[in-house]
């Protein structure tokens, strides 16, 4: 691997890692969580924990179970075995569980997934009001400031479907971050996006690294998981293969299935 | 390569061009009489014929119409009158424009129907154009209660107390809330049944001989004519999208026994003839409830008219959730909406608005549809029309009523049109 520059994220800005900091306070425990779609078992005995503070990168060939994975954490998908505890909140059939975890999680979809009927500012005061009850006045102001972070204020009145894609995920960003949440979750959150806007959304989410965001990132941007990830996953088959710290995991790598990997998106 | 390299010179525009006019063949009338009537000899002879039939409709209607007599009181007088001619005898029209509007309604009371229509479009107003204040969709709420009455007359106290039964239900709701979620729904929806069976009856009588306030009583069986198209497809309209929109969320729910009720619900009502259900509302219905009910057959249309109506757009909302992308659902479960929340901001805003040509279609075949109500003895205006032509003075008189029946029909459903139209138009906005 020697022969392979190592990867780089797309930034002008310099990374304060400084703020970074991880706690030992648990975030997210798996335990031997297994999920199945009908007889397709694509979930295999997952244990993993997540720590407060902790930026963890997950990657691995399509269809290895990355989103499914992320997406058992705020119960989008179900599991049918083991445990997932998020916040000191099992995930399990009560309804109130599931509930509570979803306005603590955020999640930012690869589609953005806004509401193309309302405002980016009611997409972001939505669930405050609604979900958090926060008086409407106060609910725009926690937008404004948030949309003020993701540096795009001036387009509060428009419709979704009159910004750019890079606009778009940030603001999705923005949207998730108005309900305050302790973590956040990113399903490939630069794959339908143009190398400019990569960027955009990349300083975004280095800027909530710095800010002691716990998060799980899906993502192929391997300089992103070098530079800012502190722990590197890799799926293959629904299971969890390999995890390192990231100088670790890029110089290297352990099993086979991670070094081809790593070959086939480095490239050469 | 370097071939083309070779013979492209280097050229930079120094004097801007002045705009001019395109050729007289390629603008104006010429150019768009040119490219939609006489392209080629095929549309050349259609453009043709065309003209033709329109001259020849136009040479048959326009004396018909032109020649109209209105001052007559009967087929044999505007006969004499016309004297050969072919003309409209419009004279019935106004001898009984009256009946075909509202049937054997009081005449001295004409004013009720005629202010509970203009209340309506106040009623609407908030509802359709949402630049209107908020509030005044409690005024829409109270129309049905004010129409009731003004129609119907009789006792104020029956429409007041059963406003009063959804006054008790949010009083129930308010003070249950702080205790149990579930317990307070439940309330909610079980006080007001109770109050409308157990004391609504009572309270009622009780008032009207304290106060005896409210106006003349005028039966079901006067009501007729436009009055009674306008009645059952006004509240057929109304009552069937909530319940439409309920069995399509029904046929979509996890729960297995709701989803199989909504479908043989759905599918069944959809499989059935309008008539029938008609023909088993007034008849039927008598065997099922208790006897010594009269049930006024009215109520009775408007809720077969209603179920038959609900099926339909069921199918047409069905359609429009279906269309959205399943990103919206996860983005709304993501943010911790619960379903109802979900569904009322997010996802039937959205499916509603796709929905709207096929609900709006549902909506003008409804109130088409309410003519069918002669068939089992309610005076519509094709009833109204047959009893007319009974009379002797106008025995055989066709065309004018149907064509003053259609007029009425059309420039209701056109409103409706118009107004879908506009509402999709102003909805396009921020959509991809
Ligand atoms: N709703 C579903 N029903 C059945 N199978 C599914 C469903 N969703 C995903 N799968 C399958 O589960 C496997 C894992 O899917 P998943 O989306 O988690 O992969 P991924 O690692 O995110 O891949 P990608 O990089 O392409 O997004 C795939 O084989 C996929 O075909
Ligand atoms: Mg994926």
């Amino acid at each position: 691997m020697t022969d392979t520059a190592l990867p780089e994220v797309a930034t002008d800005r310099r990374i304060d890692a400084s703020r970074m900091k991880v706690t030992d306070e648990v975030a997210v425990q798996i335990s031997r969580m297994n999920k199945w779609y009908g007889a397709f078992h694509v979930l295999r005995d997952i244990d993993m924990t997540v720590y407060r503070g902790e930026r963890i990168v997950i990657c691995g060939p399509s269809g290895s179970g990355k989103s499914t994975l992320i997406r058992c954490i705020n119960a989008l998908e179900e599991h049918q075995a083991g445990q997932i505890i998020v916040d000191g909140t099992e995930l399990n059939e009560d309804l109130k569980n599931v509930d509570k975890v979803r306005s603590e999680v955020g999640m930012v979809f690869q589609h953005f997934n806004l509401f193309p009927h309302l405002t980016i500012l009611e997409n972001c005061t939505l669930a405050p009001i609604w979900v958090r009850r926060t008086p409407r006045r106060e609910a725009e102001e926690i937008a404004m400031h948030f949309l003020e972070k993701v540096k795009i204020p001036e387009q509060a009145n428009k419709y979704p479907g009159q910004l750019s894609g890079g606009q778009q995920q940030r603001v999705a960003i923005a949207r998730s971050l108005c309900m305050r949440p302790r973590i956040m979750l990113f399903d490939e959150p630069t794959s339908a996006l143009d190398p400019e806007m990569i960027k955009e959304v990349l300083d975004t989410m280095i800027s909530l690294a710095e800010d002691g965001m716990t998060m799980l990132v899906v993502t192929h941007e391997m300089g992103f998981a070098r530079q800012v990830a502190n722990r590197v996953i890799f799926m293959d088959q629904g299971q969890i293969v390999e995890q390192n710290e990231p100088e670790e995991f890029f110089l290297h790598p352990r099993s086979d299935r991670t070094k081809l990997f790593l070959s086939q998106i480095l490239g050469h | 390569m370097s071939d083309t390299h070779a013979r492209t010179t280097a050229f930079v525009r120094d004097t801007m061009l002045p705009e001019a006019p395109a050729p007289i063949a390629q603008r104006g009338a010429v150019k768009w009489l040119r490219e939609n009537l006489f392209s080629g000899w095929m549309n050349t002879a259609l453009t043709l014929a065309s003209l033709y039939v329109i001259w020849w409709l136009l040479a048959h209607i326009t004396p018909w119409f032109g020649n109209a007599v209105w001052n007559a009181n009967s087929l044999a007088e505007c006969r004499a009158i016309l004297d050969g001619r072919s003309g409209a005898c419009l004279g019935v029209i106004r001898d009984r424009w009256h009946q075909l509007l509202f049937g054997f309604y009081p005449p001295q009371h004409y004013w009720r129907p005629v202010l509970a229509l203009v209340l309506l479009f106040g009623a609407l107003a908030p509802m359709l154009f949402s630049n209107l204040p908020r509030r005044l969709l409690w005024l829409s709420a109270l129309y049905p209660f004010v129409a009731y009455h003004l129609l119907w007359g009789g006792s104020i106290w029956i429409p007041v107390v059963a406003a009063a039964g959804f006054g008790v239900g949010a009083l129930a709701w308010r003070l249950i809330t702080p205790y149990t979620a579930l317990g307070a729904i439940l309330a909610a929806l079980v006080t007001p049944i109770l109050w409308w069976v157990l004391a609504a009856g009572a309270v009622a009588g009780a008032l009207t001989s304290v106060a005896p306030l409210g106006l003349e009583f005028v039966r079901s069986d006067r009501f007729g004519g436009f009055l009674i198209s306008l009645v059952i497809g006004i509240s057929g309209i109304s009552l069937s999208l909530p319940l439409g929109v309920l069995l399509a969320l029904g046929r979509k729910s996890d729960m297995l026994l709701l989803r199989s009720v909504c479908i043989i619900f759905i599918e069944f009502i959809r499989g059935v003839p309008l008539i029938t259900l008609l023909f088993t509302a007034s008849l039927l219905l008598n065997y099922f409830l208790p006897p010594g009910t009269s049930f006024d057959l009215i109520l009775r249309v408007i809720i077969m008219v209603t179920i038959f109506a609900a099926a339909y757009i069921a199918e047409v909302v069905r359609g429009g959730l279906a269309a959205l992308p399943r990103g919206q659902y996860e983005a709304a479960d993501s943010l911790g909406l619960d379903y109802w929340r979900s569904m009322r901001l997010i996802i039937l805003p959205q499916a509603l608005k796709i929905s709207i040509p096929g609900i709006v279609n549902t909506f003008i075949g409804l109130f088409k549809d309410t003519t069918l109500v002669v068939f089992i003895g309610l005076l519509d205006p094709i009833g109204l029309s047959n009893a007319i032509r009974a009379d002797t003075s106008w025995n055989g008189i066709y065309w004018e009523l149907f064509i003053f029946i259609g007029a009425l029909f059309f420039v209701f459903c056109f409103g409706i049109s118009r107004y879908s139209m506009y509402l999709e138009r102003k909805l396009s906005r921020g959509h991809r």
